[in-house]
């Protein structure tokens, strides 16, 4: 199945990536080789056979809901690339 | 007749009362320091792995059959993407096409009649994850935004009403009801201030014109912080949509669904930043999350254990205690310690009208002004019924109820210890007709205007014989007087 670029400019939009006009054509190739490759599942007949909902079968995987340690504050901000010792710090998140 | 009809549809946000949360063992607890509460699973480091919190699929279930949802066999969780800075995987795990519940509904009433009792038809509840938190320094202008990702992986219930609402009114006794039934079943502390309880309105219009019906654009509205600003915030957009659409003559589909923000201080809706470009989530199946089967054991033995809820308990305080659905109402509401202090009072054989007016008007006027609950209450169901019973005997005047019934409880007295500290007995009949005799022949102007017909006069007198005897009943002061004179003294 052949992309079309604007396909790519939307899924791009989407994961906030921006790219150039020759990017955007050398990766409309690529992806569009990685969706085609997929798209050999569909010469699967899978006619009569049930739809699953995962790729392996098992069903309620739980734990019990007992609270464990967390991390401590400083290994939880330790691979940020901005932060003030109490927060993550990013770019002003205005209005919603 | 109204110019338009507002229809609204509800989705309530409920913040189960789990320890940890939904996917990793982080705690839940609200107000710890920022970014103390993370884990590689909640933060969404590489490697990790989310397992399913037992208890948040007890609680979901529990609500999902209590708002009388269906379970489907099978339920799964999926990834909804989109790019935020308190989004930390990129991702929301949450529920697509297979929830855990739908099919559902709520019944809403108003005691004042303003509406008729109906059904709000529920889509479905979902189980799905928190976010985090950003804040902004106002002060610092261009500065960067703090991300708190404490909350982020909390366990949400997301309830979604079909759009069977018609006006703010009818929107709040949805609101109110869902939260009572939460609050009865202990799923949620449905604390708004801390965000257990959170409310997005879909609101449009429904107006006639020349006979067609027609449906304005749907409005999303957010930030909503008390269920009086879901009120206040439906009626403002109501007046604005309609204002609309004289000027636009846009029908719904002419126009992508929009977003506004509610401005309590400024009491309007602001449009937001249109977030169309995000609005394809690209769902699809978390393959690190197993699907879930409720047992029918299991969906049975929540169903069992869900006790006794509010309609229904409202309508047996109605069906066989004769209160009425308001009286009702004030009881249930407080919960089910009260009610239950009720029940005890009344099973030990005081009349429930009685008993449901002390406890809905002095009790609660007391527990309230104390900053107690019921299960501290000093005064017992049985001392209680013992008050009632000396109030409905005559034993005690109704003239001094209040003084007793306080005693009672600010001095840890009984009703008899409260009347004998401060000396009231009952008067008998005779020692009554001779003071009420007194007071006659020391006032024959009233006499005079009762037999001129003017029976109000009787009034003057009753202030006096409180003065002479504060156990004197001023009901049957007033009887007695008026029977003296019709005898002629
Ligand atoms: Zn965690």
């Amino acid at each position: 199945m052949a992309l079309t670029t604007e396909e790519v400019e939307k899924v791009a939009l989407l994961s906030r990536l921006q790219f150039t006009p020759q990017e955007l054509a050398s990766l409309t190739a690529e992806l569009g080789k990685i969706v085609g490759y997929v798209d050999l599942l569909g010469e699967v007949d899978t006619t009569g056979v049930e739809p699953m909902a995962h790729a392996i079968e098992l069903l309620n995987v739980t734990q019990d809901d007992q609270t464990r340690s967390s991390l401590t504050r400083e290994e939880a901000l330790a691979n940020a690339p901005k932060q003030n010792g109490e927060g993550y710090l990013v770019p002003a998140v205005l209005g919603d | 007749m109204s110019k338009y009809t507002t229809i609204v549809g509800l989705e309530v946000h409920v913040q189960l009362a789990t320890q940890s949360k939904l996917f990793c063992r982080c705690s839940t607890q609200f107000g710890a320091a920022p970014n103390t509460q993370t884990c590689p699973v909640c933060i969404g480091l590489p490697g990790s792995l989310p397992v399913m919190n037992r208890e948040a699929l007890r609680l979901s279930l529990r609500t999902a059959l209590a708002i009388g949802c269906e379970i489907p066999p099978l339920t799964k969780w999926d990834r909804k993407q989109y790019y935020y800075p308190d989004l930390p995987k990129g991702y929301q795990i949450s529920q697509f096409d297979m929830p855990m519940s739908e099919h559902g509904y709520l019944e809403i009433s108003d005691a004042k009649d303003r509406f008729e009792t109906k059904r709000i038809r529920i889509l479905r509840a979902h189980l799905e994850e928190d976010a985090g938190k950003s804040s902004h320094d106002e002060s610092a202008a261009r500065g960067d935004s703090l991300i708190d990702l404490n909350r982020t992986g909390t366990p949400l219930l997301e309830i979604v009403s079909e759009p069977d609402m018609r006006g703010a009114l009818e929107a709040r006794a949805y609101l109110d009801e869902l939260k009572l039934l939460l609050t009865y079943l202990g799923v949620s502390d449905c604390n708004m201030q801390e965000g257990s309880l959170r409310v997005d309105a879909n609101v449009n219009l429904h107006l006639d014109e020349s006979g067609e019906r027609i449906a304005t654009p749907i409005v999303e509205i957010k930030n909503m912080n008390s269920f009086r600003a879901v009120e206040r915030a439906i009626d403002y957009e109501a007046i604005r949509q309609y204002t609309l659409w004289q000027e636009s003559r846009q029908k719904i589909g002419d126009v992508p669904k929009q977003t506004r923000g509610w401005d309590d201080a400024a009491g309007m809706t602001r449009g937001q930043r249109s977030k169309e470009e995000s609005s394809d989530y690209r769902y699809f199946p978390d393959p690190d999350l197993a699907p879930v089967r409720f047992s029918s054991e299991e969906i049975e033995k929540s169903r069992n254990g869900l006790g006794e809820l509010p309609a229904a308990l409202r309508a047996r305080l109605q069906s066989e205690f004769g209160l009425s659905l308001y009286d009702a109402g004030v009881l249930v509401n407080q919960g089910r310690e009260l009610v239950d202090y009720f029940f005890a009072a009344v099973g030990q054989g005081a009349p429930a009208k009685a008993v449901c007016n002390w406890v809905s008007q002095e009790v609660l006027r007391v527990l309230k002004e104390r900053e107690l609950g019921i299960d501290a209450f000093p005064i017992s169901a049985g001392q209680l019924v013992d008050f009632i019973a000396k109030l409905e005997s005559g034993q005690l005047p109704s003239s001094r109820s209040r003084e007793v019934f306080d005693a009672m409880h600010s001095k840890n007295q009984s009703a008899d210890q409260a009347m004998q500290k401060l000396g009231i007995e009952e008067v008998d009949d005779s020692a009554l007709e001779n003071l009420c005799r007194e007071l006659l022949e020391a006032n024959p102007q009233v006499v005079a205007d009762v037999q001129g017909g003017k029976q109000q006069a009787v009034g003057a007198l009753i202030g006096q014989a409180k003065k002479k005897n504060p156990n004197a009943d001023p009901g049957r002061v007033r009887g007695i007087c008026l029977e003296l004179i019709g005898r002629g003294l």
